[in-house]
């Protein structure tokens, strides 16, 4: 326990200087697992944490150079809190704080390879995102006039493309964007693709193929830039990584996501036969359907006309009852007729016994009778009134003062006024008078009255 | 061509047939759908018939997109 040594007495600089050498020389290169945690990383870009077991914990860095730059990241995957990694390190000294930790300059995901680690923690990532929705799927067209395919020129890939297209509908047109599908060039191009053919006229589903491989190999296809260019793609992406079991984030991403490059073909494009069949499937409905709808009015028209005819029949009906009741009602008339004429002939009977003709005859006779009394007693009337006439005018006529004119007389009459004189007393001598004789008149004068 | 058309058409098929098989329609609209129909059959039936196809590379040179027709294999190996 005692040594000169011991009492070389060491300044706290010089002490950490020798511990110093002797950690960094005895762990110059270490492998170590543990869990990552209380990571931190400031501005200078350089990773710290501390990587912890169970019981125990050491500090832990990787610097900044240690990643490349952007986003290729050479882990491929995020170091962050509770991630377990193994790590080759070497074990270094920090003087001024007297302390060590470990500078990592490799390390890969415990459990997981790396590749697999940077995967899931993308696939996360962007499904967190929502990049993966079901909402984003774009529907595909239903047959494409022409389908972009972005994959190697040549190769299986598109000549399975090209072959299962052609068979399944010759006319659909193919426009390729030849890209390398593997390397470090492979997402780059994939992406520069993707993007040109957006442009490109004509191009309604686009087909990202690729023939399998490892997950080494499908690298550019689990490429956060590639999946970002299928998201903003108007046009929609079929992915065809030819993996059967496994799906690359571009799957995830793609609208619809086909095992194998032939499948991928197949659902883009619809099978010529298939539509024929049913392009002749519709042809032979509507056929049936114009014959049917033609049928069904050629039965409503039946329909129709025969109940059109009811009406005709209860005309005839109407007819039938018509004449029925005519024949009963001439029945009923000629029995009514039968009756009154046998009334009509007692009526005339009965007339005829009181026929006034007789009477008539009795009456005309009668008056014939009277009217020749009638005429003889006219005829006596007649000619006694004659009779009498006659002797009247005679004596008339010997009344006439014409006739006693004749005889001798004559009538004087004083004038003006006419008097008849009878009395001498009736004129003045000197007065005019009229005599009147038989023939003539004479004008006189009174010359003298006698007595 | 026009294949976008040819679906357009496909379906207007499809509907006018759903229509006359629903029977709603009158004689004068059966008629013209039948009519429309036919038409639209005959253009899809040719436009399954149509052949060719154009299979082409695009290219892009000096920035610029440009296409060739696909020669068909190309030399290089697929990596």
């Amino acid at each position: 326990m005692d040594g000169g040594n011991l009492k070389e007495i060491l300044s706290v600089s010089a002490l950490n200087e020798r511990i110093k050498a002797l950690l960094e020389e005895g762990f110059a290169l270490v492998w170590v697992e543990g869990e990552v945690s209380n990571i931190r990383r400031p501005a200078s870009g350089h990773l710290y944490f501390t990587l912890k077991d169970a019981k125990s914990q050491i500090r832990a860095v990787i610097f900044r150079t240690f990643f490349g730059r952007g986003e290729n990241r050479t882990p491929g995957f995020e170091i962050e809190d509770g991630l377990s990694i193994l790590c080759r390190a070497r074990l270094t000294v920090y003087p001024p704080r007297g302390e060590y930790q470990i500078i990592i300059d490799a390390v890969e995901p415990k459990g997981l390879g790396a590749l697999q680690k940077a995967f899931e923690q993308l696939k996360v990532r962007l499904e967190a995102e929502g990049l993966f929705d079901r909402s984003r799927k774009r529907p595909l067209p239903f047959l494409p006039a022409r389908i972009g395919v972005v994959t190697s020129p040549s190769g299986a890939v598109i000549r399975d493309i090209l072959t299962v297209t052609g068979r399944r509908f010759p006319s659909v047109d193919i426009l390729i964007a030849p890209v390398r599908v593997q390397g470090t060039e492979a997402a780059a191009e994939i992406i520069g693709a993707l993007d040109d053919l957006q442009s490109v006229q004509g191009i309604d589903v686009i087909i990202l193929a690729r023939g399998g491989g490892s997950l080494e190999d499908l690298a550019p296809f689990n490429n956060e830039g590639v999946a970002r260019a299928i998201a903003r793609s108007r046009i929609p992406v079929v992915s065809a990584i030819g993996h059967e079991t496994d799906f690359t984030i571009a799957d995830f991403t793609a609208d619809l996501r086909a095992a194998t490059p032939s499948a991928a073909a197949e659902l883009v494009v619809p099978l010529r036969a298939d539509l024929r069949e049913t392009l002749q499937s519709l042809h032979s409905r509507i056929n049936r359907s114009q014959r049917q709808a033609t049928q069904r009015i050629r039965e409503r028209i039946a329909d129709l006309s025969q109940r059109l005819r009811d009406p005709k029949r209860r005309l005839a009906d109407t007819r039938l009852a018509l004449d029925d009741n005519i024949d009963r009602m001439r029945t009923t008339l000629s029995h009514l007729g039968a009756v009154r004429r046998r009334e009509l002939i007692n009526f005339i009977t009965r007339l005829e016994h009181r026929n006034p003709r007789v009477k008539i005859v009795q009456s005309f006779e009668t008056i014939e009778s009277l009217g020749k009394k009638l005429r003889a007693a006219r005829e006596r009337l007649d000619q006694q009134w004659k009779n009498r006439v006659r002797s009247s005018l005679a004596l008339l006529d010997s009344l006439s003062p014409l006739s006693i004119l004749h005889r001798g007389y004559s009538i004087t009459r004083r004038l003006p006024d006419g008097l008849i004189l009878r009395d001498t007393g009736e004129v003045l001598t000197g007065q005019e008078v009229d005599i009147r004789l038989s023939v003539g008149h004479l004008q006189a004068r009174i010359t003298g009255i006698g007595s | 061509m026009s294949k976008e058309k040819f679906e357009e058409a496909l379906e207007k098929l499809e509907t006018i047939v759903r229509r006359m098989e629903a029977g709603e329609m009158t004689m004068e609209e059966s008629l013209k759908a039948f009519e429309e129909g036919i038409k639209l059959a005959r253009f899809c039936t040719k436009k399954l018939d149509e052949a060719d196809r154009r299979v082409d590379l695009l290219l892009r040179q000096e920035g610029e997109m440009t296409t060739k027709p696909f020669a068909g294999e190309a030399r290089e190996p697929e990596q």
